[in-house]
């Protein structure tokens, strides 16, 4: 194997990777931008994602097409469970309540996976087959197509939504001054709900896309959450491209650091990278320096 | 009527010998009556390590019930006393105190994990009570590495990672094989395999053309075998347990790597892992105690009769699929009852048994024990297997 397909080869599962952190960061982005709290349950949103749907495709033997939007449905449920029994009954919903609320509903939803799947990890088919197809000497999985496939749909889709919708615009607007998105009309509970809801729903699409690559078992989103996180403080915390890219930056400095330097030191270098960039430019790559500077963490 | 007549005359010379034996009996049974023989169970039913725990538990308690169905020991029954440590240091102590102190158990089995087996040896040394531990690292029953001295009062049951390591390089020699890349989980089992490898490599004649390592969840394996690939080696060993195994194995089918031969170590060894690989695990190789591979021994192998009895009894009971882990617990209490059997409840009678048992058949190899080994097994408790049509094939 050469050595500029070995390089080629790191870079495809890098990006592969990225694009879960980057699905993972745009999740804890939503909610942020609507509530200034950190999610920390969004890693089990991505977990639920590929449990539910291995067991409506494996067991139930659900075809894909449909199966797909039933499991996005389904945890996106557990999205709106979460926000009407851990966030809403918040008397005072300061950032630390929400950050505690959703620490605790990932223990809680962790444990309650564990009770329904057990402790195996499960597999999922690929969406397209298992054959690898050959590029320059490197190879790609299908599903890795897949994976980056969804991404783009998911970023094109989100850009649309907050954009060209009233639902979209009236997020953007209790993100920027919830007091005044009242004024006018805007129900921000409401509006807390929806977050929740397209949160999950990412995740939940990022837990189905990596199932076949990488199995999936109860406790698998404590991992996925941090490097998301990472990527999400990494892109700016709050900007869209910056999840996006932070996501693919992480899932590149692992691979590359994996089979360049060290395999052992591989999350090292992602997080040495995040605090060059916190040193440099505290708001992140992408963020945004007012943003930052009234952040309530 | 005749056959009434017949129940009525069984019946009347069942409760005359029934009368007799309690007339002979009654001076025994005020001394032993109720006298059960009381072992301790220390293992991790639930929490992180409950993979473990929960077959020990309920091999244990089968075997329980078992010897007690058969009239006990000697007349006399076994009770186990089991408490759940849920993987924590903290709670394994004080199981283990309230074992020795209120409970008054004459013998220990377990605790599941090597951390813990090591938290809680220095107590059974103290109160000198035998302790069986269900966990791997040789450091449980080696108190000194350099001279190899042995803790006095503890025991294990399961091979060590040393052993599996040795099994896996005796295969390769044999198969010309000596350059090799090594690739390991970033956990205990991970590490301790590992450094096994690497100590054990030159012994063999074996280079190690590349250690790779990765995290416990990670998601994919493609970069670390990508940079093996460039290495070239003659076959790959991986050490790891859990989802990570199966990955590396699809990942190595998907670069293209079937002509690297690869190796995975005994954590490998359930057949779901084979199943999970989807099709990838064909050819792989890795060591396996007998229990792992029951129906697969030959019909002449020692551990036949007692591994396939066991598999059914546990089937049949429990109605899953067995694991080996289970195995580890079956041996510490059989050793246990058959030192029970033999000396009776003095715990230092019992060590002294155990101590001096030699050529114990059980569910992952004959045991061996002497004053310089408080383990008991060499690497031919490891048989090395292959993955032949989705089941474990024997080889050689």
């Amino acid at each position: 194997m050469s050595f500029a397909s070995q390089l080629l080869q790191y870079a495809i599962t890098g990006v592969t990777i990225g694009s879960i952190y980057a699905m993972v960061a745009i999740g804890f982005n939503i909610i942020y931008n609507v509530t200034e709290a950190i999610n920390f349950a969004q890693g089990e949103f991505v977990m639920l994602g590929g449990l539910v749907m291995v067991f409506l495709r494996v067991a139930v033997n659900i075809p894909v097409i449909f199966s797909l939007p039933l499991t996005i449905m389904l945890v996106t449920m557990v999205g709106i469970l979460l926000d009407r029994l851990a966030i809403k009954p918040l008397s005072k919903p300061s950032v630390l309540a929400m950050v505690i609320a959703t620490i605790g509903a990932s223990f809680f939803i962790r444990g309650a996976a564990m009770m329904l799947w057990g402790k195996n990890p499960f597999d999922l088919p690929p969406f397209s087959g298992r054959n690898p197809i050959s590029f320059l000497g490197a190879v790609v999985q299908p599903q890795g197509l897949w994976v980056v496939g969804f991404l783009l749909v998911v970023v094109v889709v989100l850009t649309l939504f907050f954009d060209r919708t009233i639902l979209g615009k009236a997020l953007r607007a209790s993100a920027v001054n919830p007091s005044a998105s009242s004024l006018v009309g805007i129900n921000v509970k409401h509006m807390v709900l929806v977050s929740f809801a397209l949160s999950a729903a990412i995740g939940a699409l990022g837990g189905i896309v990596i199932t076949p690559i990488s199995l999936m078992e109860y406790d698998r989103g404590a991992m996925l959450a941090v490097k998301g996180f990472s990527a999400c403080v990494l892109g700016g915390i709050g900007s869209f491209p910056g999840a996006v890219t932070g996501g693919l930056l992480i899932g590149l400095i692992e691979s590359l650091g994996a089979g360049l330097v060290s395999s052992g030191y591989k999350d090292v270098f992602a997080l040495l990278l995040l605090l060059l960039v916190l040193f440099v430019r505290p708001s992140g790559l992408l963020g945004n320096a007012e943003v930052s500077k009234i952040r309530k963490f | 009527m005749k056959a009434n007549l017949s129940v009525g005359k069984g019946a009347v010379c069942l409760l005359a010998a029934v009368v007799l034996a309690i007339f002979i009996l009654i001076p025994v049974v005020q001394v032993s009556a109720a006298e059960a023989y009381k072992v301790g169970a220390v293992f991790s039913v639930t929490g992180r390590a409950s993979f473990l725990g929960d077959p020990e538990k309920k091999t244990a308690v089968m075997l329980q019930e078992e010897i007690n169905k058969k009239g006990g020991i000697n007349g006399h029954l076994l009770e186990l006393v089991i408490y759940d440590d849920e993987g924590d240091s903290t709670k394994c102590a004080l199981a283990v105190r309230k074992l020795i102190s209120q409970d008054k158990v004459c013998a220990i089995i377990g605790p599941s994990l090597s951390g813990l087996s090591l938290a809680v040896l220095p107590e059974a040394e103290k109160h000198k009570i035998p302790l069986v531990s269900c966990a791997a690292s040789y450091k449980i029953v080696t108190k000194n590495a350099e001279t190899g001295e042995q803790w006095k009062w503890v025991f294990k049951t399961p091979q060590s990672d040393s052993m599996a390591a040795e099994a896996i390089y005796t295969h390769m020699k044999k198969h010309g094989i000596s350059k090799v890349a090594i690739m390991s989980g970033t956990t205990g089992f991970g590490a301790s395999g590992r450094s096994e490898l690497l100590r054990l490599a030159p012994q063999y004649g074996i280079t190690i053309l590349a250690d790779e390592k990765y995290g416990p969840k990670d998601t994919d394996m493609t970069a670390q075998l990508t940079k093996i690939k460039g290495k070239a080696p003659q076959a790959i060993v991986n050490w790891s347990i859990g989802p990570t195994q199966v990955v590396v194995v699809r990942n190595r089918q998907e670069l293209g790597m079937s002509n690297i031969v690869l190796y995975q170590s005994h954590g490998f060894g359930s057949r779901k892992n084979i199943e999970l690989a989807a099709g990838a695990a064909e050819g792989v190789y890795c060591p396996l105690g007998a229990c792992n591979i029951a129906e697969v021994l030959p019909p002449a192998h020692l551990q036949k009769k007692v591994t396939m009895e066991y598999l059914k009894a546990y089937k049949a009971k429990y109605n899953e699929a067995l694991s080996s882990f289970g195995g580890h617990a079956w041996d510490a209490l059989a050793m246990v009852t058959k030192a029970l059997g033999a000396v009776g409840s003095d715990k230092a009678k019992i060590r002294d048994y155990l101590e001096n048992l030699k050529g114990y058949v059980g569910q992952h190899g004959v045991f061996n024990f002497s004053p310089k080994d408080h383990n008991g097994l060499t690497k031919e408790a490891f048989q090395m297997v292959v993955v032949k049509n989705g089941d474990w094939a024997l080889t050689d």
